[in-house]
């Protein structure tokens, strides 16, 4: 691997660096199709400018099996932007933008099964592309809440007929947002950690 | 107009909700495992095949370096090590550094082996989670 002697490389600004007292991390994982605004979330709320984390992986052709071995293997690289919050002194919190396709995730071992929870980004020009995105979330037990990206030109439904639409139960909050808004974007991540308690609640309940 | 419309899914079976293993495929032609079916190829992590043993490292463990890069230490080593005189996630380091986290996640077993380097473990989901610790995220959210 090519690699630039360690002089070079740019570490953290100073009002980046993590306290000696930093202990522990979460994470929550913001998850939607392409051009959603994962990024821009991200950003709107980090205290440091967004990073990028990749994961470089081969491909080879599915092809049949005694051909396997012979079969061309290319690189991929997928990238992901994460930003960061801290909590306490001792507690930090990390926001990942992850792409929607599930057949990446495994790259970033235990990336949603760690999270505390998730927020499913969906543009409603193109609702259908965050169906897989819910129903692999479902499938793994990973809470999440449903946050609409409103861009201008979108196609403008009442909550209830989205509700419908993604088949949401009643209790998983969906609601509009503005993620070029840091406020918005808060909003966003308070209202899964709201989402989250009342989930703790009844777990201690039962 | 109406909306497109899907359908919701429980949750899958023989996955536990929390924490699940990895869904990394078999490089070795073993049985598919349940949900990798639908993938139209076969993909490996770079250094991930029958590759030796590593740490249990997450992209949010926070890394801090215990001792000075030795004069032993490769050029990629040193520099992590210079990286995390303060505490710095993997995700972090990956980021810096421009490697892969995978090579990051080889690179941080050697250190740990080697003492050079401490790892603080993340806090992941728990089935039932602690409501103190959601108290708190929400707390430093509302600050924000
Ligand atoms: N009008 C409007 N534009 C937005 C909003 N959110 C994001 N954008 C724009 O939409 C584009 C895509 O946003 P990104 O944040 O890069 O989306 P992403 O999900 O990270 O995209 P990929 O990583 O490429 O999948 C950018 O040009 C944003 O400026 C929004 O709420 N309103
Ligand atoms: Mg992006």
């Amino acid at each position: 691997m090519d690699f630039k002697s360690s002089d070079t490389i740019p570490g953290p600004r100073t009002e980046d660096r993590l306290p000696h007292t930093a202990e522990a991390a979460v994470k929550i994982v913001i998850v939607g199709g392409f051009g959603v605004g994962k990024t821009t979330m991200v950003g709107s709320v980090s205290e440091i400018r967004p990073l990028t984390t990749e994961e470089t992986m081969t491909q080879a052709g599915i092809g049949i099996d005694d051909n396997y071995g012979s079969a061309s293997k290319t690189a991929t690289t997928v990238a992901m932007d994460f930003g960061r919050i801290s909590i306490t002194d001792e507690l930090v919190l990390y926001l990942f933008g992850t792409p929607g396709q599930e057949r990446f995730w495994f790259l970033w071992n235990g990336l949603f099964e760690g999270a505390l929870g998730a927020v499913v980004l969906v543009d409603t020009r193109r609702l259908e592309v965050s169906f897989d995105v819910m129903g692999r979330l479902e499938e793994r037990g990973v809470p999440f809440v449903v946050a609409v990206n409103t861009f201008p030109d979108a196609p403008r439904y009442p909550m209830a007929e989205l509700r419908t639409a993604l088949d949401l139960p009643e209790e998983i909050p969906i609601l509009d947002c503005d993620v070029r808004r840091r406020a918005s974007s808060r909003d966003v991540l308070m209202t899964l950690m709201r989402f989250l308690h009342s989930l703790a609640l009844k777990g201690a309940l039962t | 107009m109406t909306p497109p419309r899907r359908q919701r899914r429980s949750p899958g079976p023989g996955r536990p909700a929390a924490p699940a293993p990895d869904d990394a495929p078999t490089p070795d032609g073993a049985p598919a495992k349940e949900g990798e079916v639908r993938n139209p190829e076969r993909l490996f992590v770079i250094g991930g095949e029958g590759g030796g043993e590593r740490a249990d490292i997450d992209l949010v463990t926070l890394i801090v370096a215990r001792a000075d890069p030795p004069v032993s230490a490769t050029p990629e080593q040193a520099a992590l090590l210079r990286l995390c005189a303060a505490p710095l996630s993997v995700a972090e380091l990956s980021a810096y550094l421009s490697l892969p986290f995978s090579v990051v996640t080889v690179l941080l077993t050697d250190l740990l082996a080697a003492e050079l380097v401490q790892a603080r473990a993340p806090i992941v989901r728990q089935k039932v989670a602690d409501r103190n610790l959601l108290e708190a995220v929400m707390h430093g959210l509302q600050k924000l």
